[in-house]
């Protein structure tokens, strides 16, 4: 947030406070927008069912019912489990999604922190789940969790390095690490000296995408990478042992961060906040910035949510297969020839 | 056959070494895994004890009889009209042919045959309850994986089986309507039409699993030459049904059996997969499901006029005697012992049922595999728990 948008000036403890509430509403929205646009509509009617009709209009209001229901849930902590650890793990997973908010640009001047190594950022805070997911699934004194933890530690750490080398093309391509400046490059791009629509990445990068895509999927232990909470044979994976509130965060998380890697492939591929045929400065991007940027994640999101409700589930030897044997190799082919071409161009 | 006890006692002692298990790098020792008896894979009360290595089975050893009700023993204190009430919640997704196999008993007994229309009958329910079945399985195939879009399409699709079934017996799930010497009642009017209609979404129901789960690669990856069972060792250990066709063995007892129902008056196939895996045992349940809407239509297309009763006293008495007769469940082959010393009441029931001779594979097929594998091998045998404990 610059501190002079729409000539407002504000004091740093203004701007704080500002910053803070955004962070969540940047959070929250996209989580509370995925479970009710997703969830619970549109794999409703993919399973022809029809989904949450009763709370409020077309059941718009079920999230708030379901999140007063998981308040009222007695905070449950086994036994024998490591307390301390136990009540950690959600906000840890949280914080890595808080953290993952803050680089995405919604405007010209809309943004959080604007670092010169702004993805790089991104993919670090990214993995700093895992230990979230590591301690719950240690923590709760389960053999189901224990399980569940072990898998989704080493599946993320496989399909972490798929994610950064499949950004890595889009970073070659518009010559920076700042996101903003990954925007600016696609807005004031050209294609074959055509600037009619800029040139969003998807067109060069659409290898990058699809590989961004599935290690997303497998970051967030979504269908067919669930194996850290494979139902049927772990009951919940590292979630068995979480109730209540606690229950809720990593809820919360899993969709928040559903939403802001969709939000970071729509920036990075789709051309972010940007919409053709207006100037990337104008100061009218500061308003229907957010709401473009929400479009593009919520159609980004739906590939991601598709997949979920069609596919099974890799088996986890299948998994780390398809990453080192499939992924990694083509990504690297991917950024040799973005690299070639960039040299050639 | 000697490949199994030796395989018995590999396990054995591959179980003693499990427990004493140390790894000299990294000082590991195995774990023990419950899997049940209430968990969301067994959908009931199994509970299969396995000890891992990491992820990989050492031994798995299924614990039945947590469900168990003691039919066979009721049945000893029940009429022989009554005793039908009882099994219909043996294997309770496809009641009807529960009943089918203890009447046939009866009746061999009584020497009382059923009027043509009431055995043409009987075979489309025993049909229909097949597919009821089946259906489920081929949805609940795809949870186990991980998939949980076809379980909703065959809730969806089931319903209309069990509207059919429900309107000629009057049950959905539980329909008692199997009677010795016959059937209650004649099928209401306009039945014949409507199921017709039922068999076209089951068939279309059959294409879309076929589209969104079979030739899915995730799927084939997770079911291909996982579990193999080769026919020798499931015949030494009692499989039947669709499990021991997808072996290759050609074995049916509707059209091998030779007992009192019609379906040695159609035209149908057999269906059998020589690979003997999760995905044969997908895929021949799939195929048989589509050979049963197949068999019902070529049934109600000639069902005999007359009675659907015969000729048998208010008040049944069994002559003293005894008969097994078996029949091709949807789980499998189910077969009643019934055994008469002439009075109102069996002096004793034995009740053959699929799913606890198919489940006591399982050492066997599940020693070697993954914790994955184990969730996909059990759901791919198809058990239904009051199948397996009576």
């Amino acid at each position: 947030m610059s501190s002079t948008i729409l000539a407002i000036e504000l004091a740093y403890w203004q701007q704080t406070g500002l910053r803070a509430l955004l962070g969540i509403v940047a959070v929250l929205l996209p989580a509370g927008t995925l479970v009710y646009l997703f969830l619970f509509k549109m794999m409703s009617f993919m399973q022809s069912r029809l989904g949450p009709m009763e709370a409020g209009p077309y059941g718009s209001l079920q999230l708030l019912a379901e999140v007063g229901k998981f308040l009222q849930k007695e905070d449950l902590i086994p036994a024998a489990a490591d307390r301390v650890v136990f009540k950690l793990a959600p906000f840890v997973v949280l914080i890595s999604t808080f953290l993952l908010v803050l680089v995405i640009p919604a405007g010209p001047d809309l943004w959080f922190i604007d670092i010169d190594t702004g993805i790089f950022l991104a993919l670090a805070v990214s993995s700093i789940s895992v230990i979230g997911i590591l301690m719950a699934g240690w923590a709760s004194a389960n053999k189901y969790s224990l399980i569940g933890g072990l898998r989704a530690a080493g599946q993320l750490v496989a399909y972490e390095l798929p994610l950064v080398l499949a950004v890595m093309g889009v970073v070659i391509q518009a010559g920076t690490l700042n996101v903003q400046g990954i925007v600016m490059a696609q807005a004031s791009g050209e294609i074959f000296g055509w600037g009619g629509i800029g040139n969003p990445f998807i067109l060069t990068q659409f290898v990058g995408f699809a590989i961004f895509l599935v290690a997303v999927q497998a970051e967030l232990t979504q269908p067919p990478f669930d194996m850290p909470v494979a139902e049927s044979e772990l009951v919940t994976g590292y979630l068995t042992e979480y109730s209540g509130l606690r229950f809720l965060m990593f809820f919360i998380g899993e969709f928040a961060t559903a939403g802001i890697f969709s939000a970071l492939a729509a920036t990075m591929f789709l051309g972010g906040w940007y919409v053709p045929g207006l100037d990337p400065t104008d100061n009218l991007f500061n308003v229907i910035g957010p709401l473009v940027l929400i479009g593009k994640m919520v159609l980004v999101a739906f590939l991601i949510f598709w997949f979920r409700f069609t596919y099974p589930r890799f088996r986890e030897d299948q998994l780390q297969q398809l990453a080192w044997k499939f992924l990694i190799p083509l990504s690297l082919v991917n950024i040799v020839a973005t690299g070639v071409l960039k040299v050639v161009f | 056959m000697t490949d199994v006890s030796n395989r018995n006692q590999l396990a054995y002692i591959a179980a003693q070494a499990s427990d004493a298990r140390v790894n000299v790098e990294f000082e590991t020792e195995g774990m023990t895994l419950n899997l049940g008896p209430q968990h969301p894979a067994t959908h009931g009360t199994l509970r299969v004890i396995v000890k891992l290595d990491g992820e990989r089975v050492l031994r798995a050893d299924p614990m039945m009889g947590y469900m168990h009700r003691g039919y066979e023993k009721l049945a000893e204190v029940r009429t022989y009209p009554q005793v039908t009430a009882l099994v219909n919640r043996i294997d309770w997704l496809g009641s009807f042919a529960n009943e089918v196999p203890f009447i046939l008993a009866a009746e061999r007994l009584m020497e009382v045959e059923a009027p043509p229309r009431a055995q043409w009958i009987r075979t489309i329910l025993f049909e229909l309850s097949r597919i009821a079945n089946v259906i489920l399985f081929l949805g609940d195939m795809g949870v186990q994986l991980g998939a949980v879009t076809p379980a909703f399409f065959a809730f969806r699709d089931r319903e209309f089986v069990l509207n059919q079934i429900e309107a000629v017996t009057g049950g959905r799930f539980h329909p008692n309507f199997d009677r010795i010497g016959g059937l209650k009642d004649d099928i209401p009017k306009g039945w014949i039409e409507e199921t017709t209609g039922v068999l076209g979404r089951i068939r279309t129901f059959c294409d879309e699993i076929e589209d969104l789960v079979t030739g899915n690669e995730i799927f084939q990856a997770r079911t291909r030459g996982i579990g193999v069972i080769p026919p020798e060792v499931g015949l030494a250990y009692g499989l039947s049904g669709a499990n021991i066709r997808a072996s290759g063995v050609d074995w049916d007892l509707r059209r091998d059996g030779g007992v009192g129902l019609a379906h040695d008056q159609v035209d149908w196939k057999v269906w059998t997969h020589p690979d003997g895996d999760s995905f044969s045992r997908y895929w021949v349940r799939l195929q048989e499901v589509r050979e049963a809407c197949g068999i019902i239509e070529q049934l109600l297309g000639g069902i005999p006029s007359g009675p659907v009763m015969a000729k048998v006293p208010r008040i049944i008495k069994v002559p003293a005697g005894e008969a097994y007769v078996e029949t091709e469940n949807p789980l499998g082959v189910m077969g009643y012992y019934v055994v008469s010393k002439g009075d109102l009441v069996p002096f004793r029931v034995k009740i053959r049922s699929a799913s606890f001779s198919n489940i006591s594979i399982t050492p066997w097929v599940l020693e070697g595999t993954y914790v994955p594998d184990v969730v996909s091998i059990l759901a791919s045998l198809y058990f239904i728990l009051g199948d397996i404990d009576r």
